[in-house]
């Protein structure tokens, strides 16, 4: 059972409900966490363990042979992304830019352009007990977080059963790297909060999901604070409410320290308790 | 020479563009002959990433001997321009086409 966790808006508690949702579920079962907001990773601030495995990630880019080079401008024409730029006698590559589609090295009538490995992060996997955690990141300066989740969903592909409960604490907003990291979720539970930023927000990673196909429901985080209108879009469009996480200072003491929550917190386990129902239920073939 | 210019607009009295990648218009005034022609960069807008990269490449396509634009170029755009040897002069952001090519003769404004 895959679930990903996003949101429009960021900083609304994806990475909170995703580490205090994996730790309470391994109490009981096997579950995996994994952290695909690869620009700025923080899931492993609140999970530890034993590391099981490290791997560097590549992807493939073009590398430009002078002596093949007949100068046609082939390449630049075909690059939809602008990585390929050609100064008569020279061809310039930028790997940040480029979207690893081989468009110009398939293209080029000399084979000028060969495909070569260039390394954009690490994947990165803990264990403790029946929770495991799968951390990939970015190395800095890259620009392209859509082929380091690619690549981190496959490894999750390969050694997980999909029988397991699946975390993907996704990315924020509604861009390529969110569609990517929900994409293949069975269900996708969207975090917001209750005031107006959240709410626009909210509509945005709605449209999104609907466009996907995706079934999905909202959690509410923060609830207290703001206004009534996030329950009464949820109502009025039949969107399933799965829980209300309160606003209180103690929880994002404990967050600034890198603790989980429910541990310490009733009325948090309380609502945590809701949206680990759902999922069991979900899992169990029940659905709404 | 051949000068160009980022530019809102086609004509001289338009008003510079300080952006350089997702400049509006890039003008290019050829000395020699007295004219004044340009290219309309506003698809670039639906370009989400490697506008610098192209614009720059327009730029070198039309074979110019120097840029003269506003805040300057990011840093792929710059890593191209720099392998073509355009000479690129900054600070004309807020001013016309008209008053940028004046600055430039004047040598008011600042290389890259």
């Amino acid at each position: 059972m895959k679930i990903a966790i996003a949101s429009g808006k960021g900083g609304t508690g994806k990475t909170t409900l995703s580490t205090n949702l994996a730790s309470f579920f391994a109490g009981k079962q096997d579950v995996a966490l994994i952290d695909l907001d690869v620009e700025e990773p923080n899931s492993g601030l609140f999970i530890t363990g034993e590391l099981v495995h490290s791997e560097d990630k590549h992807k493939m880019i073009p590398v430009w042979d002078k002596e093949k080079c007949t100068f046609c401008g082939r390449c630049q024409q075909v690059c939809h992304f602008h990585a390929i730029i050609s100064l008569g006698t020279q061809i310039m590559v930028f790997p940040e830019l480029c979207h690893s589609c081989y468009a110009c090295s398939e293209l080029c009538p000399t084979n000028a352009l060969p495909m070569d490995f260039r390394k954009m992060g690490e994947l990165k996997h803990w264990k403790e007990g029946s929770l495991s955690f799968i951390e990939s990141r970015l190395d800095i300066g890259q620009e392209q977080a859509v082929p380091l989740i690619a690549q981190t969903l496959t490894y999750v592909a390969e050694n997980f059963s999909a029988d397991n409960i699946l975390l993907f604490d996704a990315p924020p907003g509604t861009s390529c790297p969110v569609i990517e990291a929900t994409k293949d979720a069975d269900f996708v539970i969207l975090v917001t909060e209750p005031t107006p930023f959240g709410l626009h927000d909210l509509k945005l990673a709605v449209e999104t999901m609907q466009e996907l196909k995706k079934q999905f429901g909202v959690v509410i985080n923060r609830y207290g604070i703001g206004n009534d209108e996030v329950i009464d879009y949820c109502h009025k469009n039949g969107i399933d409410i799965l829980a209300k996480f309160p606003n209180d200072r103690r929880i994002a003491e404990l967050y600034s320290r890198g603790e989980l929550v429910y541990e310490k917190f009733p009325e948090f386990r309380k609502q945590l308790e809701l949206v680990a129902d759902y999922i069991s239920n979900l899992q169990q073939g029940g659905g709404k | 020479m051949r000068i160009a210019f980022t530019a809102k607009g086609k004509d001289w009295e338009s008003p510079m563009d300080a952006r350089f990648g997702r400049a509006e218009f890039l003008v290019v005034y050829d000395e020699e002959a007295d004219t004044l022609s340009h290219f309309d960069n506003r698809e670039i807008a639906n370009v989400g990433h490697g506008a610098g990269p192209q614009t720059a490449q327009k730029i070198f396509d039309m074979k110019v001997d120097a840029l003269v634009t506003g805040n300057g170029p990011g840093g792929n755009a710059a890593a191209v321009l720099n392998q073509t040897g355009i000479k690129i002069f900054i600070g004309a952001g807020d001013m016309t086409i008209r008053k940028a090519y004046e600055a430039y003769q004047k040598k008011q404004l600042n290389l890259a």
